[in-house]
């Protein structure tokens, strides 16, 4: 049981194999996408992980948003570098938590991870945490987010997207991975 | 959507002496991301960063931006054109008695020949001169999939007896 719970929060311990298991993966064709989205999400799970790269043109945001609430019911924060300083942010009341980096040079693509745990359980908000970056040989941002989804409800679907509103280019890729509890 | 058991150990290096390079080769292309955790080190002196490069690839083509907390200090550096990835930015491998630092490096879809291949690594260690923790994002720029990784400290130094070294495999859907 400590295997699995460390290993999920990514921390230097894996799950064994059996309880990490691939879900899905999106990744973006040709001409582009507004919003990567993991519909349909199995039940079957205690924790839900989303490993995956992308690139955008200019902003580097990815925010995220459950069950298609498009309401002012996150709460998002960072901790960032950006090669120069550290700095941190936030904000109540939004839109969407904040969920990773992308990166903008040419054929770079930023790095995500993100924790989704206690995804199905009704009786508590919803939490995530991501540690993200990309970089561009000369700029960019490795980051630490975490956001809260003030609802009870189980979470059935993932939207992700750049929050200025950027496309998330060709080749840019997500996955869905569930891990099990006992 | 279809599911799948992955997360799968591919190989594990725990050095029985002193050695300066660990090195993973014909790594499998089964997988989408690697997972590369250490655990170690260094034996010859306290205080030196940890190089992780690709497919025996020493030139200058790795960047590399990390932010980190040594209290009582935060601060966030960049590395441009260099020839190597760090394993621990901040002077991390200690050489400290049983205190080894740890690293959790991402390597994402290390397996494609489309983009280039970006690293995400946390690091912490808690002994040594620069005892902290730090997170690093790096970029190779080569489109080529990566068959082989190579660890060595920096300075001339080695990994001390016991460090541990373990390479996992994850596959999407």
């Amino acid at each position: 049981m400590l295997n699995i719970i460390v290993g999920s929060l990514s921390v230097g311990v894996t799950p064994s194999n059996s309880s990490y298991e691939s879900i899905a993966t999106v990744t973006v064709g040709s001409g582009g996408s507004s919003t990567i989205t993991f519909s349909s999400i199995p039940s079957t799970y205690t924790h839900l992980q989303i490993r995956g790269i992308a690139r955008t043109a200019t902003n580097v945001s990815l925010g995220l948003r459950f069950n298609s609430d498009t309401a002012s019911n996150y709460s998002r924060h960072y901790l960032n570098g950006n090669g120069t300083s550290a700095g941190a942010g936030g904000g109540a009341n939004s839109t969407s938590a904040y969920a990773g980096t992308t990166a903008t040079a040419t054929s770079a693509f930023g790095a995500n991870v993100i924790d989704v745990l206690d995804y199905k359980d009704t009786n508590k908000y919803k939490t995530i945490r991501a540690l993200s970056g990309g970089d561009n040989n000369g700029s960019g941002f490795v980051q630490f987010m975490s956001g809260s989804w003030r609802n009870t409800n189980a979470v059935s679907s993932i939207d992700i997207f750049q929050v200025d509103g950027d496309t998330i280019t060709q080749y840019s890729s997500f996955a869905l991975y569930g891990i099990k509890g006992v | 959507m279809a599911a799948g058991s992955t997360y799968t150990p591919i190989a594990t290096s725990t050095l029985g002496s002193a050695q300066a390079t660990v090195t993973f080769t014909s790594i499998s292309q089964s997988y989408t991301d690697l997972v590369l955790m250490c655990a170690g080190q260094n034996a010859t002196g306290d205080g030196q960063q940890g190089n992780l490069t690709f497919n025996g690839d020493t030139g200058t083509n790795y960047s590399l931006t990390q932010v980190s907390g040594s209290p009582p200090y935060t601060y966030s550096a960049r590395t441009t054109n260099g020839n190597a990835l760090y394993l621990g930015y901040n002077q991390a491998w200690s050489t400290v008695a049983n205190s080894p630092g740890i690293y959790y490096v991402n390597i994402m879809n290390y397996s494609n020949t489309t983009t280039y291949k970006t690293v995400l690594e946390r690091a912490g260690y808690a002994s040594g001169t620069y005892a902290g923790t730090e997170a690093i994002v790096g970029l190779w720029r080569n489109t080529n999939a990566i068959t082989s990784i190579s660890i060595v400290v920096n300075a001339s130094g080695t990994f001390a007896a016991g460090s541990t070294f373990t390479l996992y495999g994850i596959a999407a859907a």
